[in-house]
């Protein structure tokens, strides 16, 4: 599957030297036969007795079963969180919430290789990423908001300081346990209680978490982890006593969210889908800049709502880039998320691959040109190789629509104004990147472009100290640093 | 600022060379390095990383019996096992090329000779061709000789490039390596543009470092090299070789460079023509973890000869 980038085709392997299949072991991870829902501290059937299977994409072996939670489930969770908050978590003084999350957080980092190998088993990406992102990063949010829960009057001073009471926030696949550390983390240092739903294809490293949560006897009620799908979430949304609403996902359920929101005037942050430009200048570190795009598009199998997926590269290096690129792209290895080796795992879900495949077929069809390179993939499981489509003008679904997988269309540009205007003509706004060396033009580009999150010469780079958050059809609200906390409190002057 | 061309003065010609991002430059170093091998691909891995191998000494103390065990060692790594390859070429001073030409002959291994002022540079360009010159009349393969770092610096390329063209006139038919001396050079940036100037001037290797200084080789400094190899491949047709020297002592460091070269540059450039690693110590831990390829068991530093 490796391919060399020279004239010759050969590759290290034909030279008698072969990476080896370094797989991770799997012992450490204690996977049940079935789950049941948190809630009030407890693991607890569901009331209707329903539960759904959650597989490996990679293989599509079942994992596991797990509990459904119907709307009287969802139910008791809410009055659990609510009877939390006002016996415990309001009173608590944000000192000893702090020592919570500090617990928290380093119990995911004692117990990081499980929950990195149950993430990669349950989700499909590469372990390196699992291992070196998703554990770091999840730790690093709660050690970062157990750090305000006691300053929280520093941070937005003068202000009469209050949490909203039981928090709902309904949490993505493509992220399973770093998103539950996004959302929690800063709700519970704000003295929030909180009903979560993971998604329905990736519910296990929450409910892990959720024996960490028993682990550092938190206080009953406190957090509740709610699993199921679309009706679940809606239980969550519609419930009376949910007094504020996060969501991650796709832009659709998020508008849907939304309506629910405005009609009882209730506070929501929402971090929705995106189409992120990659602008590539002539000027630019080429061979890094090579790299920045392939971590763009390919991280996590492009399931990333700030995925640069659409490339803008500048005309006068264009066909050098794409050609460049696509060597690199042979490079890539594509197979078994354990293999310590592999850059590129399973799709995350069947939906999921169906999506991709609609999207590139209508795209070929709206006359892009397609590149995949020669690796082979697995028989079994959700795989897409990495691809991509070149030819692609604005008007084509596919510079358009979210993919939200492996897929990098290419648009070239001549000017700065031109790669502007294409880069901000997207209902979308999470994210973009500029690849340059002058140091004017990324500042330039920067002020003008409308997106929540700019990367200059870099991409994918996460901090719980930043805040992160789209413009436009990609949501409102911001997670990480000030700007999150103020999503989770009443009167700090910020959007809750 | 990066500057993305060297212009010549007299000329007016200029060279064109990318910019280097330092941050993502050497994430993607450190993310080769963690690339593991296979068990059984390991000898092949060994082997080629000894194919590769510049043995090198070059001190003041070095006396005729030093060189001639260095060459024994050269053609014959491991006297016990006959199936372990030869190494590339010993490296050593002029004044020891005819004992080594004398100890390498009927053998594959090549005499690489430093020469023009090796470690410095700093004498007149007359000075160090009649060097380059006495060492290739000794019976040297190879010539290594170090970029004029102090005209390069301070902005005088148009000298070090015709330096670098005189020592290459000098050398006649032997191979010509351009030691850039990574370490002096300040930035990736600088190490791209040394890369590509030494290359435009007629080296045949472009290599890291003398040794002398305690910055040398490392891998980020290295794929900066390749990157810069296979940009000047693609403009010129012309396959330039890389060599990496000074601090590599490990096998395991030596396959993290052959990953660098075969991800880079493809397996072109994984030979002895192409690519070479100049060591004095990493011999024998090749050695020692070819033997435990064989025994399934570590021996130790007395298993191995000294030299």
């Amino acid at each position: 599957m490796v391919n060399s980038n020279s004239k010759g085709g050969s590759s290290l392997e034909d030279f008698g030297i072969e990476y080896a299949s370094a797989i991770e072991s799997t012992s450490l991870v204690n996977i049940k036969d079935k789950y049941g829902l948190f809630i009030d501290g407890n693991f607890v059937d569901s009331s209707s007795g329903k539960s759904f299977k959650t597989l490996d994409p990679s293989t599509e072996k079942p994992l596991s079963v797990v509990a459904e939670a119907s709307s009287d489930d969802v139910d008791r969770a809410v009055r659990a969180a609510g009877v939390a908050y006002e016996k415990y978590w309001k009173k608590m003084p944000g000192a000893d919430r702090a020592r919570y999350l500090f617990r928290i957080a380093r119990h995911l980092q004692e117990r990081a290789r499980e929950f990195a190998v149950l993430e990669t088993l349950d989700g499909g990406k590469p372990i390196k990423e699992s291992r070196d992102v998703d554990l770091p990063l999840a730790a690093a949010h709660f050690f970062y908001h157990a750090g305000w829960a006691d300053k929280l009057e520093y941070a937005f001073p003068q202000r009469q300081l209050e949490p909203h009471g039981v928090v709902g926030q309904i949490i993505p696949w493509n992220f399973p346990l770093l998103m539950a550390a996004w959302k929690l983390a800063p709700a519970l240092a704000c003295g929030n209680t909180v009903v979560l739903k993971p998604a329905e294809t990736t519910p296990l490293t929450a409910l892990l978490l959720a024996e960490i949560i028993r682990d550092v006897d938190l206080p009953p009620g406190v957090v509740n982890i709610v699993t199921g799908a679309g009706e679940t979430g809606s239980a969550i949304v519609e419930h009376p006593e949910v007094n504020k609403l996060a969501f991650t996902g796709s832009t659709e359920v998020g508008k849907l969210i939304q309506r629910s929101a405005i009609r009882r005037n209730l506070p929501l942050t929402l971090e929705l889908g995106g189409k992120a430009p990659h602008v590539i200048f002539e000027d630019a570190a080429l061979d890094q800049a090579i790299e920045g795009v392939i971590n763009g598009i390919f991280f996590n199998q492009g399931h990333v709502c700030c995925a640069g997926s659409r490339l803008l590269v500048q005309e006068s290096i264009a066909d050098n880039f794409i050609d460049r690129l696509q060597k690199r792209i042979e490079l890539l290895r594509v197979g078994n998320p354990l293999d310590k080796n592999t850059d590129i795992g399973a799709i995350n879900s069947q939906a999921q691959l169906e999506r991709i495949d609609q999207l590139v077929k209508a795209g070929i069809e709206e006359g892009a040109e397609v590149f995949k390179p020669s690796c082979s993939l697995p028989e079994n499981g959700y795989w897409y190789p990495p691809t991509v489509l070149t030819g692609v003008q604005q008007s084509h679904r596919v510079a358009r629509e979210e993919i939200f997988g492996p897929v990098l269309v290419v648009q070239t540009f001549r000017t700065p104004e031109e790669a502007l205007e294409k880069a901000n003509n997207t209902p979308y706004g999470l994210s973009a990147g500029i690849w340059t060396e002058k140091g004017s033009l990324i500042h330039w580009m920067a002020e003008r472009l409308r997106a929540g999150v700019i990367w200059a010469n870099t991409f994918n780079k996460f901090d719980p100290t930043s805040p992160f958050g789209g413009y436009k059809e990609s949501g409102f609200g911001r997670e990480g640093g000030m700007h999150g906390l103020a999503a989770y409190l009443k009167n700090s002057g910020g959007r809750s | 600022m990066s500057t993305s061309n060297i212009t010549f003065r007299k000329t007016g010609s200029s060279i064109k060379v990318t910019p280097v991002d330092e941050v993502s430059l050497e994430a993607r170093a450190a993310s080769l390095a963690t690339r593991s091998i296979k068990t059984d691909s390991k000898r092949a891995a060994l082997h080629l990383a000894i194919r590769c191998m510049d043995l090198t000494t070059l001190e003041g103390a070095d006396t005729p019996e030093k060189v001639a065990s260095l060459c024994q060692k050269a053609k014959r790594p491991d006297p016990s096992n006959h199936d372990v390859p030869s190494v590339a070429a010993v490296c050593i001073y002029p004044e020891m090329v005819h004992h080594a030409v004398e100890a390498t002959e009927g053998s594959s291994v090549k005499v690489a000779s430093v020469a023009g002022a090796f470690p410095s540079g700093l004498s007149t360009i007359e000075a160090r061709t009649a060097d380059i010159a006495d060492a290739v009349k000794r019976g040297a393969d190879e010539i290594d000789i170090v970029l004029n770092r102090s005209a390069f610096l301070a902005g005088d390329e148009q000298r070090a490039f015709e330096e670098i063209v005189a020592s290459k006139d000098a050398c006649g038919k032997a191979h010509l390596k351009v030691i850039l001396e990574v370490g002096e050079l300040g930035s990736y940036d600088k190490i791209r543009q040394a890369s590509m100037l030494a290359m435009t001037a007629g080296a045949d290797f472009i290599k890291t470092s003398t040794g002398k200084i305690s910055q040398a080789s490392s891998l980020p400094r290295v794929l900066c090299m390749a990157e810069a190899v296979r940009d000047f491949a693609q403009q010129t047709d012309i396959s330039v070789g890389i060599k990496a020297a000074g601090g590599i002592r490990t096998a395991k460091q030596a396959w993290h460079y052959l990953v660098v070269i075969g991800e880079t540059l493809g397996t072109e450039w994984l030979s002895p023509e192409m690519f070479r690693i100049g060591a004095s110590s990493l011999l024998n831990d090749v050695l020692l973890q070819l033997k435990r390829l064989d025994s399934g068991s570590y021996s130790g530093p007395d298993y191995v000869t000294v030299d």
